[in-house]
């Protein structure tokens, strides 16, 4: 691997945090401003992106395996199915989240709760997981395991 | 035989712009594509979905189908790149 600035790593190794919580607030923030799944996703996988720029494609795929990086990818597009099953399962519509019995007052909070904590959820895993993957993907000599 | 193209393309483009006379302003808040949905998830979002941002509520609740597919899609998308780009060990 090539010998890489000291202040270029530094500063990423500081950001990287930060990028993260941003990334996380953006997320959980799409119900009441700007935001949710797609663009925090995004800004998720930003983050391991830089990462990677600076510490090289073995340090990343250290930090987010390959292995994870696959479950992940499909855990987030199962979570929203799954909420839309969960629907199914207590007898209302596919996706019609309202029917689930949580312990909240009325269907539209129960509608907010899933749509918040869940289908954002996992909407952001997802496209984090495959904008990382396309990034490792392409990345030169980062396509075997080595 | 270089004229032939410009000809189709002058034709194509004055017919673009004939038909866009029909169009309304930009901006105009009668247009009828404000006013096919958007009144009812206006007034009945705040009911049915209690998510303060309502691009959020039409996104994931009135119209998740197309976001749970915009999800395959992305997902589908990352297994394309792998399938076409992961190099193989032998």
């Amino acid at each position: 691997m090539r010998e890489e600035d000291i202040i270029i790593r530094t500063v990423i190794r500081l950001m990287v945090p930060f990028i993260q919580v941003f990334g996380l607030y953006v997320v959980f923030h799409g119900g009441v401003g700007p935001g949710g799944g797609f663009q925090g996703g995004v800004i998720m996988a930003a983050s391991i992106i830089l990462y990677v720029m600076a510490f090289g494609i073995t340090a990343g795929k250290q930090r987010l395996s390959e292995k994870v990086n696959m479950i992940l990818r499909s855990t987030g597009v199962y979570l929203y199915g799954g909420a839309g099953v969960l629907a199914l399962i207590f007898g209302g519509k596919f996706l019609d989240y309202g029917v689930i019995p949580l312990p909240l007052h009325g269907a539209s909070h129960i509608r907010a709760f899933m749509i918040d904590g869940v289908v954002e959820v996992g909407v952001a895993i997802t496209v984090m997981a495959v904008m990382v993957t396309i990034f490792f993907e392409f990345y030169p000599g980062g396509t075997s395991d080595d | 035989m270089r004229i032939l193209p410009f000809i189709i393309v002058i034709i194509t483009g004055s017919l673009l712009i004939w038909a866009g006379q029909d169009m309304p302003d930009f901006g105009d808040p009668d247009a009828p594509a404000h006013h096919h949905v958007a009144d009812w998830y206006i007034e009945n979002s705040h009911k049915d979905v209690a998510v303060e941002n309502m691009v959020t509520s039409i996104l994931a609740d009135y119209r998740g189908y197309d976001t749970f597919g915009e999800t395959t899609v992305i997902f589908t998308a990352g297994i394309a790149v792998i399938l076409i780009l992961r190099r193989r060990e032998d």
